[in-house]
């Protein structure tokens, strides 16, 4: 199967349109069995009670946050390097996804620290390198909106994500590197996870209804950019609903 | 090649010291900077023996990112840009040069200044050592990362104030560093640690930056 005939927009358009509404139903599939496992199922924390439930949200938004950046600079940088414009398009569509996920894991987050460890924000490590990714996110955003020519945009703001890839290790590895008020890491690759298999659960499913989300909004978005940029070309004009 | 690269050194440099007040906008950017905080928070030489590694090194940083623009600037409207990215030599080297022109001019300066500016704000004489060396450190990777944001941006409206938003979130760790070095040697701690990971955070530069921005350069001239 030919899957690299999906590389011009003219073929890819269908495709996402018909993507779409798996990923939206399988988004919402997950938000409930998530949402319903960390509300219902998920025991009662031993130290903070049932205002730990927010953690449900706050993790897989931070994780969906590091995720969709990396994912974003790899689009990005292969449309840097075979010079093809979906895949800038796509990294285009990724980027406003991955802001407001950036934005609400440092909300969920505040709204955490406060009753629970008495400060909205402190200038921690892991804390500090969230808000450079927000900053980070809203630069690229911000670079490729204020250069006209579009391929130079889209050259431009590849090698900023690519330059901006450093900080998401350092997000990760921050609380094993210094002494952080953020808790450490409970879920890792090599070990057992150190909480309740319940509680891994709805978070799993959480992340997995974000990322699903994600992907169909970023498929919506990168529809739209592709009618924007391609509206001078036959197949754009051709569509129905399109006004030339 | 190390003939090329002496040569836009020396040239880079040549035009700088033609342009002196480009220069001096720099270096009384950051007096200014650093003489706004004692007049607005008021002269209590605690408070302001507290805020001084913060504040000189967030003034080093501001002084740095307004005279980034003026390093690609000037050569890409004259053209001579152009000539450079064509030159036979690797541009990340010849890059290198200009990026060193700029930190001479507008890097040096602050760092040598930055004693006197310590002594208004009451800094005891180890931290004011512990300063120097930070900013001798830390410098070089502001301009290295800076120029990564210059070159792309180069031509584009409004690139001045975009320029800060672009390299800002990459300039954080070092100011991190570089102030804490100071307020580590304040507290009477040692300030090896982030010393070490200043220099650290210099060298990755040196070594990445150039390359990232010959490629900005790159797309940013087509």
């Amino acid at each position: 199967m030919n899957w690299f005939k999906y590389s011009s927009p003219q073929t890819f358009y269908p495709l996402a349109g018909r993507m779409i509404p798996w990923f939206a139903g399988l988004a919402t599939l997950f938000a409930l069995a998530g949402l319903y496992v960390s509300f219902a199922i998920a025991p009662t924390d031993f130290q903070q009670g049932e205002a730990y439930r927010i953690i449900f949200v706050h993790v897989p938004a931070a994780w969906m946050s590091m995720f969709i950046y990396i994912i974003m600079a790899a689009w990005a940088g292969l449309g840097l390097a075979l010079n093809a414009r979906l895949s800038a398009m796509m990294a285009q569509a990724l980027a406003p996804t991955g802001a407001i996920f950036t934005l609400l894991a440092l909300v969920t987050g505040s709204l955490w620290g406060k009753p629970m460890w008495g400060a909205w924000w402190v200038w921690d490590a892991r804390l500090t390198s969230e808000l450079i990714l927000l900053f980070l996110y809203i630069g690229f955003m911000a670079l490729q909106s204020s250069i006209d020519d579009p391929r130079r945009a889209d050259r431009a703001g590849a090698l900023l994500a690519l330059v901006g890839v450093v900080n998401v290790p350092i997000i990760y590895f921050s609380v094993k590197w210094w002494n952080t008020l953020h808790q450490g890491s409970t879920i890792n690759m090599g070990a057992a996870p150190k909480m309740v298999a319940t509680m891994l659960i709805g978070m799993l499913f959480l992340a997995l209804a974000f990322w699903m989300y994600t992907i169909a909004v970023s498929l919506m978005r990168v529809r739209c950019i592709m009618l924007e940029r391609e509206r001078h070309a036959e197949w754009v004009q051709a569509l129905s609903g399109v006004k030339s | 090649m190390s003939q090329a690269w002496l040569t836009i050194l020396q040239r880079d440099l040549l035009l700088a010291f033609r342009r002196r007040s480009d220069v001096a906008t720099t270096v009384f950017f950051f007096l200014m900077v650093a003489s706004l905080f004692p007049l607005g928070i008021g002269p209590e030489a605690s408070v302001l023996s507290n805020i001084a590694p913060g504040v000189l090194w967030v003034a080093a940083l501001l002084a740095g990112m307004i005279s980034l623009t003026r390093m690609f600037a000037a050569d890409f409207t004259d053209g001579s840009l152009e000539q450079l990215l064509l030159a036979p030599q690797p541009l990340a080297v010849l890059v290198s040069a200009k990026i060193l022109a700029h930190w001479l001019v507008c890097g040096l300066p602050v760092v040598l200044l930055a004693p006197f500016i310590g002594l208004q704000y009451a800094l005891p004489s180890e931290a004011l050592w512990v300063l120097v060396w930070s900013l001798l450190l830390g410098t070089p990777a502001l301009s290295l990362i800076g120029a990564i944001g210059a070159a792309l941006t180069l031509g584009v409206r409004g690139s001045g104030l975009l320029v800060a938003l672009l390299v800002l979130p990459l300039y954080i760790p070092v100011l991190i560093f570089g102030a804490g070095a100071v307020a580590a040697s304040q507290h009477g701690m040692s300030a090896q640690a982030h010393l070490s990971l200043l220099a650290a955070c210099s060298l990755l530069s040196l070594v990445l930056a150039p390359l990232a921005t010959a490629a900005a350069l790159r797309i940013s001239v087509e």
